[in-house]
């Protein structure tokens, strides 16, 4: 079976690899390029623990085929730090003990990253619906809200000065 | 699978070919959210897969006079952004945006929950109320097909061998027309539909039915277009008495299945609960609707 | 020394951001199956398709025939395990089940049990060599219910197994491993005083842990035995002992490496993949992968029990239970050892009661073997209990806070299984329950609030932590237990406050197995308690030694130095006066003083305090469909002292989560074969982000006095109460009362039609 080649832009970067026709995105960035921030938890979409960001819409990479990749642009967890300077709802978590095993914060940080970058003031309710795509077993939720509405709060505040 | 192959044709001529020519099983690609789960869990093992996404004309939405066409792999997400439309037709953009979560939206297109053929597909009752239709290029070159003849069967649909959907056209609202869909899950979101109910309703000046569809989903093998319940609202008002005929309409019409996801009892009294609720919406909203969209 | 003064503490009570924290939010974290090695396979499992059948035969030739496949392993290469060798140190698992389990043995006993595993260069080839194994059943009949099991025609799993505890002993072998019981006074006599007695009869299904992380490890036997296994668990000790065992290996010839773990919540105490992993890396001589994907995850690890939980309760007209019988069916799984006794236990425990009995049944049946789920049994019992409390409450018309107060556990009173309490805070909780502004917050129509409490006892045991000054005086902590909650962060605060010393200048790491002293799982809430008792006691060890050194460097006695605030000072005028040394000063000049500062200490600890809590629940029900809606939620909890707040809220919060999931729409559904019928997150329904409000959490400290910080466990007790608390609130709502769980759509809509037929018939 031939390989897939494929060019595409990851985390800002172009990259090139190959991959077999059936590899999901996720397979390539956890197995090929060494990105192993994007978990699989679930392999159906239903977990959101792969999440990434593909030409500006949150997907779950396990969703996506590899050879997809073809030309876009892909950000995942990786991408989402700037060198050592975390993203505010990087460090929201932190403040707000948001994570307690830490195996879906990838995934949430990418969709809440996603939300914020489109509204900048969601309610409880509106952040909930976003992020029912990322399920967490370990937090039942209360923190991870406040602290996507707390980096809200931040980036609006640094978006008035 | 061992002998997959993967290509994205860019043009509907290459992609028919491509389709039609295919030795094995050959699936078309839209946003992947059905397909690759099945190709997972080894229910679909493709040998060919085709992705549409790189054709131009298969994402996106225009409107052209009476209609919107809205390209039949355009993703949700770029759906619900399209303002003309979520204000002509909520029914239709709610039932679509309900699929899965914010990731599925960025990907579950019109085409691919239509042809995945669940009965419990969100998107489709809404889209056959609104009796939208269907362009299908083929080998034959292209036709046109209402909604609701595509699909048959559960997993069947009336595609032939390197046939796929390129469009949907939509009509317009008329004045005084709107629809409504509503789901019934478990959770508040996640689920697929136990029932679904889309509602399209147009009224005259004094608030009285003159046309309507009632689209029921997830208690047939294939949404079923509900003429009795139609037959309820049309000349009427939506007050208890209509309300209650509507009930029980929705109800005989069921022909659900015991499953994990739902009794037969109790999607069949669901059915008729969402079907007055979404009629109490499509109601209000076209009431509300004086001048239609033009 | 002791630390139980909350108002002299300066790190433990704060809220540090852990150390871990970061690698969690940026990607980096390697959790179970983010490792690789050079020349790596992956492996993958062929698993049983029939919920009971004999295994026949097993024709492994063509699977080993395909290019690219390096190694087939089945049940011929595990070894016996001889009954003297069955269970190891303290570790409570059977290992010759447990070996059964991770390779079926002439009989598959669950679907996806495992029957055969294969290693190769690609997963893909993995999985088709998995569909080139042959393997011929011959299908027996099955039975899953756990009533239906302990029938006396039932499908016997195992003939060798005749119900223990029962006399005489019985004279054909059964499902019902053992029946267990308890009892304290008389209560026939209980009963025969009550002015009211109810009976009722409650039901749980099967849930799974549902952990976000699949189960994953990476193992590599050298030629000579020398073995590293790398995964993620709850306890890496447990990993290289059992793993040892059931390969027959020796245990200092492996070495287990902690990865960062997804969630355990009990799942992850036991094994299921390293020992098949080993067989394919000893015989392929190569590095071999095994990661389990989600469905394989349901059908192939540990759910809890399913069960049927009966109780009777009789009362005084004035509220006082008089006595209270509880008979508990839990099904086991393949292999005896559901928590059948602590389901009893737990469930009683709440209440000071004069009069009880408990009996418990463990029951054989096709399912996996359950797995420990938090807080094991005690969910399931107190959903009965509870909610027969609430019920008989009602007949009485006491509010349910009253009813605990009259005859909740207090200071000195005898559980019905055995202990006194002593340094318990459930009054505590009740009284703060009643305080609570959610209970004045008006309810409107369909909504309703139910109150229900729980209890859990966890664990003390084994385990070891080292300390280490650093040359720059900065020090390391070492410490044996994987992290699943956060729990390093509170291990480097406690090391901090006895030091005296920024936390910032405290590294806590989770050693593996060559690198600390044996210790024993992370589970039964134990972490903090014992975990932290050992760091804290090697910490005043080291202590001790920069006390020495300091009176060294001075040439003073070391009775003559004090230690506080970070630094060594002369204890008195007498001492002399010299400027305070602190640990940087202290650790540079150490290889003249004596050497490396470093202490390990290897404990059992004992004096583990019990944890009680109370639970507020407010729901809205929509009659029309039967979807019930949590409004609002309160968690009261002792919680002994909160050693870092946010993680002691966090376990509340989860706790809670996974219990309204258990209450509200999860479980095991099984086709007429036995086969699951959702094993996926799709169609096993766990809570999501917007079917959850925030959580309130009071944390009402009563320290418990055997540990130096007062702590005691917090992690399971949490998801005790949920299901009863739910269960209660929609009988405010409703009138009515749902007895089987999971309270989903349809059951609540069904009653209500039901007890309104008028309702219905008007649709």
């Amino acid at each position: 079976m031939a390989k897939q080649h494929v060019s595409t832009i990851i985390n800002g970067e172009p990259v090139e690899f190959l991959c077999e026709p059936q590899q999901t995105l996720l397979d390539v960035l956890r197995d090929e390029l060494n990105l192993t921030g994007s978990k699989e938890g679930c392999s159906s979409g239903d977990c959101g623990a792969c999440t990434i960001i593909a030409d500006g819409n949150i997907v779950c990479s396990c969703l996506m085929l590899g050879a997809e990749a073809e030309g876009r642009k892909i950000t995942t967890i990786e991408g989402i730090a700037k060198g050592d300077k975390l993203h505010p709802v990087q460090q929201k978590f932190l403040e707000h003990a948001a994570l307690q095993c830490g195996f879906c914060t990838p995934g949430f940080i990418v969709a809440a990253k996603a939300l914020l970058d489109q509204n900048l003031n969601p309610t409880e309710e509106e952040t909930r619906y976003w992020l029912a795509g990322n399920l967490c077993r370990c937090t039942g939720y209360d923190k991870i809200i406040r602290a996507v509405l707390d980096a809200a709060a931040e980036m609006r505040g640094e978006a008035a000065r | 699978m061992p002998n997959l192959s993967f290509s994205a044709p860019t043009t509907v001529d290459e992609a028919v070919r491509a389709l039609a020519s295919a030795q094995g099983l050959a699936k078309p690609l839209s946003g992947g959210t059905d397909l690759l789960v099945q190709m997972r869990s080894g229910r679909v093992r493709p040998e060919v897969i085709i992705d549409l996404k790189r054709i131009p004309e298969l994402i996106g939405i225009r409107e052209e006079s009476g209609r919107f066409v809205v390209g039949a792999a355009t993703p949700g997400t770029m759906v619900y952004e399209n303002e003309s439309l979520t204000r002509a037709w909520p029914g239709i953009v709610e039932g679509l945006d309900l699929i899965g979560s914010e990731q599925i939206q960025g990907r579950a297109s019109l085409a691919g929950n239509l042809c995945n053929a669940s009965p419990a597909a969100d998107s489709v009752p809404a889209l056959i109320a609104a009796r939208a239709t269907a362009v299908i290029a083929g080998p034959g070159g292209r036709r046109e097909a209402p909604v609701e003849a595509i699909v048959t069967g559960p997993g069947r649909t009336s595609l032939e061998k390197g046939e796929f959907i390129v469009e949907f056209h939509i009509p317009k609202p008329k004045p005084r027309q709107a629809d409504a869909y509503l789901r019934f899950i478990p959770r508040t979101e996640m689920d697929i539909a136990v029932v679904g109910c889309g509602v399209n309703v147009t009224l005259d000046v004094a608030g009285i039915c003159t046309d309507a569809r009632v689209v029921l989903g997830a208690v047939a093998p294939t949404q079923l277009i509900v003429n009795e319940a139609a037959e309820a609202l049309k000349g009427h008002r939506l007050d208890e008495d209509t309300l209650s005929r509507l009930d029980a309409a929705a109800q005989r019409a069921c022909k659900p299945i015991n499953d994990k996801r739902g009794t037969i009892e109790y999607r069949t009294k669901v059915a008729g609960v969402l079907a007055k609720r979404a009629a109490i919406i499509a109601f209000e909203r076209a009431a509300g609707r004086v001048a239609g969209v033009h | 020394m002791s630390y139980l003064d909350k108002d002299a503490l300066k790190v433990v009570g704060t809220r540090p951001i852990r150390p871990d924290g970061v690698d969690k939010v940026t990607g980096r974290a390697n959790f179970g199956a983010d490792m690789k090695l050079p020349g790596m396979l992956w492996g993958k499992i062929k698993r049983s398709p029939h919920a009971h059948a004999r295994i026949v035969s097993i024709n492994t030739d063509k699977a080993m025939a395909l290019p690219g496949v390096k190694a087939v392993t089945t049940r011929a290469d595990f070894p016996d395990i001889p009954p003297d060798k069955r269970v190891l140190g303290a570790a409570p698992a059977n290992l010759w089940d447990l070996s059964r389990n991770c390779m079926a043995t002439g009989k598959a006993l669950y679907e996806g049990h495992a029957v055969a595993a294969v290693a190769a260069t690609s997963p893909a080839i993995a999985e088709q060599a998995l569909d080139l194994i042959e393997v011929e059943y011959e299908v027996l009949p099955h039975v899953i219910d756990v009533e239906a099991a302990m029938a006396p025609d039932a499908p016997v799993l195992d003939d060798s197994i005749f119900t223990s505890g029962i006399e005489p002993k019985p004279a054909k072998p059964s499902n019902v491993t053992k029946m267990v019981r308890f009892a304290k006074g008389d209560v026939e006599a209980g009963f025969a005083e009550a002015d009211v007695v109810i009976e009722r009869r409650y039901t749980t299904k099967p849930v799974h842990q549902a952990y976000i992380e699949p189960h994953a490890c990476l193992v590599s036997v050298a030629p000579d035995g020398q073995t590293t296994i790398w995964s993620s668990s709850q306890g890496q000790f447990m990993v290289r002992g059992y793993t040892s065992r059931i390969v027959g290996a020796d245990i200092a010839n492996i070495r287990a490496i902690p990865a960062e773990i997804g969630g355990g919540f009990g799942g992850k105490t036991i094994v299921y993949l390293e020992p098949v992993a080993y067989m394919l890396s000893k015989k392929s001589g190569r590095p071999v992968k095994i990661v389990m994907n989600r469905e394989e995850v349901f059908r192939a690890t540990g759910p809890t029990s399913g069960a049927v939980v009966e109780v009777k309760l009789g009362a005084k007209k004035d509220g006082r239970i008089t006595a209270a019988k509880a008979v508990m069916k839990y099904q086991a799984g393949a292999f005896p050892g559901s928590p059948v006794q602590q389901g009893c236990i737990c469930g009683l425990a709440v209440y000071d009661l004069p009069n009880a009995e408990a009996i418990g049944y463990d029951v054989l049946c096709n399912r996996p073997k359950v797995a420990a789920y938090r807080a094991p049994g005690a969910p399931i019992g107190s959903f009965g209990v509870e909610s027969c409390v609430d019920e008989l409450a009602r007949e009485l018309g006491i509010d349910p806070i009253k009813m605990r107060e009259i005859n909740g556990a207090k200071e000195g009173s005898k559980a019905a299984h055995g202990p006194t309490w002593t340094n318990i805070g459930y009054m505590k909780t009740v009284e703060a329950a009643k305080a609570h502004p959610q209970l004045s917050v008006p309810l409107g129509p369909n909504q309703g609030r139910g109150i229900a409490s729980g209890y859990w006892h966890n664990a003390g045991g084994e385990s070891s932590a080292a300390c280490h000054v650093n040359e720059d005086g900065t020090v390391t902590v070492t410490e044996g237990h994987p992290d699943i909650g956060g729990s390093r962060a509170s291990m480097a605060m406690m090391v901090a406050e006895v030091l005296g010393v920024p936390f910032e200048t405290v590294r806590p790491v989770v050693g593996d197995t060559t690198a600390i002293g044996f210790s024993a799982v992370t589970g039964g809430s134990r972490v903090t308690f014992a975990g932290g008792m050992a760091v804290t006691q090697a910490t005043q060890k080291v202590v001790e030694e920069l006390k020495k050194r300091a009176a060294i460097m001075w040439d003073i006695s070391p009775e003559a130095v004090d230690w506080r605030d970070g630094k060594a000072f002369p204890a008195g005028p007498n001492a002399g006066s010299f400027e305070p040394l602190d640990l940087p000063e202290i650790a540079s000049k150490s290889a003249r003083t004596g050497g490396p500062i470093s202490a390990e200490v290897q404990i059992n600890a004992q004096g583990q305090g019990p944890a009680f809590t109370t639970h507020i629940c407010d729901v809205e029900v929509d009659k029309e469909t039967g979807h019930v809606k949590i409004l609002r939620y309160t968690a009261i909890q002792d919680v002994g002292r909160a050693i870092h707040p946010s993680y002691v809220e966090g376990q509340m919060q989860g706790g809670v989560a996974q219990g309204v999931g258990w209450a509200l729409s999860e479980e095991y559904i099984y086709d007429k074969d036995g086969r699951l019928e959702n094993p996926g997150f799709l169609d096993y329904r766990v809570p999501v982000a917007s079917d959850m409000p925030m959580v309130d959490t009071v944390m009402i400290e009563v320290p418990n006095p055997r540990h130096p910080f007062g702590a005691r466990g917090v992690g399971e007790v949490p998801i005790v109460p949920p299901m009863a608390a739910v269960a209660n609130a929609i009988a405010d709502a409703t009138g009515i009362r749902l007895r089987d769980l999971p309270m989903s759509p349809p059951r609540l809509l069904a009653a209500l039609d039901e007890a309104e037929p008028m309702r219905a018939a008007a649709e």
